[in-house]
């Protein structure tokens, strides 16, 4: 029974992160209509960047160089968006996927060739601190991660509710040619949303990689798992996909405890499979009719 | 036996109730018009009919046959085709191929035939110029003005020859003169057997080609009869005009 | 002049001359280092061929077809194993029950798949790649799990070596593009076209899409996994990251795009070109992990420059140079807008 518990306690602890990260990749989705398949890639990169802040002289705490690489995977962002998102005309769909891949080969090669294949995890010094609760352990690091998770994702939602600029996302998010209509400029948005989701993905990898080791080539697991957990909360919705994250890590840790850990991983997919069959829309997705 | 017959058919959308126990029957070789305010579910009535949207209740009858629940491919395997409120044809498909798309209870047996068989060709080239467009056979879809598109549409639908054809707005978004050749067309394949019922808010273009209209209002039908029964009907202008 | 160039006699002269070329380069080019690279072009030209069936002609575009590739490898290792084959000539025979039983596996796949569209439907082919990924991994019993699987070897020695393998890539590569050859002029392949531009459209002129899409996605994932299991023969030993490879997997679509999506010859062409890139970079620079850097950069310059890929804007110059040719620079749009009495103002 412990272990039941303790799986869930994981669940949702480690749930949080995923859900950080996937609900930037649903709101790139939303926005833009685009699926940024080097999310997983990004979020590596954010977790190599507070590596080497942390192996720096400087010593840089994990959480606290987020001051620094959050702005600065933001800008990334909105770079990426400019130079290979815009201007992307005819069958732009299929091509971001390809466009997004090639961005990501290119950031796995780049740490490859800065860090090295070894394996690595930002440990701080409090690594191994943790509390007893209900018979197991819990590390600190693992509710410092989730209550960071919770404050970006309040704030997003904030921004997104209470800002109108969040209106104005929200907007294009909706209906681009109407937002277009109203006046937003849904260029500057596609192009801050983007900035925003990679920003979220530097968080994303501070957490991840608090709590996992990892390498260049991680982003290929991590990628699979974000975009099955969007495309079972519903593609471009944010409650989904924060739902999807919570579902999917609690029922993998369960089935690692109940089943084995071999094929918890399995479960996952097994999950999706099973949603697809019942609601091809995924939880909170709409479904997608052209208009007749 | 009457060929269309829409029985008790109902569709909700939320709390929103599109289509309210709607009954309708379309006697062989006439052309009726389906009008009504704003929606008052005739779009929806087609998207029933033709299989787009699955029914909440009631049942729709194809020659005595129960198609309530068919796929559109299915639909139009038995002859019944349907033209869109916006145009739609095959962008990327030359003029010429999207007359050749159209398949009728064909299946996998397409895998082994030519895409461009002579005698299928020909009939569509024929059928081109009947709309006066066979000149544009060899340009792209995307690259024809909306009122090509129109007549495309028309034509490819006309090319498994089905019994029956719905056509929403077919007098919608083109000249005055288009809408005149459009009116002929119509006039002109009824002459040779086929069904038309029609969605049309252009008054004039109904009530000049129809022989029989029904009138639908919130979902519901409000009152059918010939152009003159509805031209003079109360209930109908009230609907339209509000009270 | 570009008449003559694209003629149909000439098209048929060139295209038996470039087979012939391909049958007869073991006899003049028979080191192993160039056969090897042979092997590779050639596996690339059918995959990207074979994955050009489903992505190109219908639309859907598939980046899980690594699962299919893997699946094949697997499936031929294991009936190899099974039936305790020996190196030689006799594996390649089974090739074709491979790609039977990948064929099987692409039902379940595609049943549940194909009920998506668009985006959801390219993700779950990513997913659907995963766990065939991680079944390969964990059915430790049958695969051999992380520790691998091993093919028999051949008794072949020296430059003959490659040739056989050669020989069966091409094969399975002229089997691929006959197929799609004869797909795309067939009235199933004009109907996978509507799907591509208005699935609700063909579903509305009785296209069978459902029938149809499922039928192209279990032929293209066939043809993939026989290309698989040539391949798994080939390099005699697999694991489960390397045959069910998501680098394999995105580099078909890559080629396919590249030349041309839902073209016959883009493929070819995208395979050859990218391919011989690929591997030059793997020599150049396979060591290091730049390798990668460098073909994401080539990539992103060639999407930026030829977003509809090279057949496409090859064959929309040549026909914006011949009608600028026949009619005058005023007419040179490739398809001249029709403005007859029909042209009325947009509403």
């Amino acid at each position: 029974m412990t272990l039941i518990l303790e799986a869930v306690v994981f669940g949702v602890l480690t749930g949080g992160v995923y859900a950080l990260m996937a609900s930037g990749l649903t709101l790139i989705f939303g926005v833009m209509r685009i699926i940024n398949v080097g999310h997983g890639a990004l979020v590596i990169l954010g977790a190599y960047l507070s590596y080497a802040l942390l192996s720096s002289g400087a010593h840089v705490d994990p959480f606290v160089s987020l001051l620094i690489t959050m702005p600065a995977m933001f800008i990334l962002g909105v770079v990426l968006q400019l130079a290979f998102i815009r201007p992307l005309k005819e069958d732009r769909e299929a091509l971001s996927v390809l466009v997004t891949y090639a961005v990501a080969l290119g950031i796995e090669g780049l740490l490859g060739f800065i860090f090295t294949n070894n394996f690595v995890q930002l440990n701080a010094w409090y690594q191994t601190a943790s509390f007893a609760i209900f018979g197991f352990h819990i590390a600190y690091v693992y509710v410092f991660g989730f209550a960071l998770c919770v404050a970006i994702l309040v704030a997003m939602f904030l921004m997104l509710y209470r800002t109108p600029f969040g209106a104005a996302i929200r907007a294009t998010m909706l209906n681009r040619t109407a937002a277009q209509l109203v006046g937003v400029n849904v260029d500057r948005v596609s192009a801050v949303a983007f900035g925003i989701g990679v920003a979220t993905a530097a968080a994303g990898g501070v957490v991840f990689g608090m709590t996992n080791s990892f390498d260049p080539g991680s982003h290929y697991d991590l990628i699979s798992r974000l975009l099955t957990i969007i495309v079972l909360g519903g593609l471009g919705s944010l409650r989904g996909a924060i739902i999807g994250a919570v579902v999917m890590l609690i029922v993998e840790d369960l089935a690692s405890v109940v089943v084995s850990p071999v094929w918890a991983s399995f479960a996952f997919f097994v999950i999706l499979v099973v949603v697809l069959v019942v609601r091809p829309q995924g939880l909170y997705g709409i479904r997608v009719r052209e208009r007749i | 036996m009457s060929m269309l017959e829409v029985a008790s058919l109902s569709k909700q959308f939320g709390g929103v109730t599109a289509v309210d126990a709607c009954s309708l029957s379309l006697e062989q070789g006439s052309i009726t018009g389906l009008i009504g305010p704003n929606g008052s579910g005739k779009t929806t009535v087609f998207n029933l009919i033709t299989g787009f949207l699955p029914k909440d209740s009631g049942d729709v009858l194809f020659n005595g046959q129960s198609i309530a629940n068919l796929g559109p491919d299915r639909v139009y395997a038995l002859g019944i085709g349907r033209t869109f409120q916006l145009a739609r044809i095959f962008p990327r498909l030359t003029a010429l191929e999207n007359m050749l798309v159209p398949m009728r209870r064909q299946g996998l047996r397409g895998l082994f035939a030519h895409g461009h068989r002579h005698d299928e060709r020909t009939r569509a080239m024929d059928m081109l110029a009947t709309m006066d467009i066979a000149h544009v056979a060899g340009l792209l879809g995307g690259a024809l003005s909306y009122g090509q598109r129109k007549l495309l549409e028309l034509a490819a639908v006309m090319m498994v020859q089905p019994q029956l054809v719905l056509l929403d707005e077919p007098a919608g978004g083109v000249n005055p003169a288009l809408v005149e050749r459009i009116s002929g067309h119509i006039r002109m394949l009824n002459a040779q057997g086929v069904s038309f019922l029609l969605v049309e808010h252009n008054m004039p273009f109904v009530m000049g080609l129809c022989n029989d209209i029904v009138v639908l209002h919130r979902g519901s039908v409000l009152a059918s009869g010939t152009p003159a029964e509805i031209r003079g009907n109360a209930a109908v202008l009230e609907a339209y005009l509000g009270s | 002049m570009t008449r003559l160039v694209t003629s149909t006699p000439v098209k048929l002269g060139a295209l038996a001359v470039v087979i012939v070329l391909a049958l007869l380069l073991p006899v003049f080019a028979s080191d192993p280092a160039t056969t090897n690279i042979a092997v590779f072009v050639a596996m690339y030209v059918g995959l990207a061929t074979a994955w050009n069936i489903m992505g190109g002609y219908t639309g859907y575009i598939s980046l899980g077809h690594a699962a299919f590739f893997g699946f094949g490898a697997y499936a031929l290792g294991l009936i190899l194993a099974h039936l305790g084959i020996a190196g030689g000539y006799e594996p390649f025979l089974f090739v074709p029950v491979a790609g039977v039983l990948t064929a099987v596996l692409a039902v379940g796949i595609g049943w549940v798949a194909l009920r998506t569209r668009a985006a959801t439907f390219v993700i779950v082919t990513i997913a659907m790649m995963f766990m065939v990924q991680l079944l390969a991994e964990n059915l430790v019993g049958l695969t051999g799990g992380g520790a691998g699987l091993s093919f028999p070897v051949p008794p072949w020695t020296g430059d003959f070596y490659n040739n056989p393998f050669y020989y069966a890539m091409l094969l399975m590569a002229l089997v691929a593009l006959g197929i799609s050859w004869w797909i795309r002029r067939s009235k199933f392949g004009l109907g996978l076209l509507a799907i591509r531009d208005d699935e609700d459209k063909a579903l509305a002129v009785g296209v069978p899409a459902h029938a149809y899409k499922l039928v192209a996605f279990i032929v293209s994932a066939a043809l993939v996994g026989m290309i698989g299991a040539v391949y798994g023969y080939y390099v005699t030993y697999i694991y489960p990251q390397f045959a069910v490879d998501p680098l394999i997997g995105l580099s078909m679509v890559l080629m396919a795009f590249f030349g041309g999506l839902g073209t016959l010859w883009g493929p070819v062409i995208g395979a050859v070109i990218l391919e011989y890139i690929q591997l030059n970079f793997a020599y150049n620079f396979g060591a290091s992990q730049l390798y990668l850097v460098f073909y994401a950069a080539v990539f992103l310059v060639v999407i930026r420059l030829m977003p509809r890929g090279i057949v496409p804007s090859v064959s929309g110059l040549i026909t914006r140079l011949s009608s600028r040719q026949a009619v005058g620079p005023s007419d040179a749009a490739g398809s001249a807008q029709d403005t007859h009495v029909l042209a009325e103002p947009s509403p």
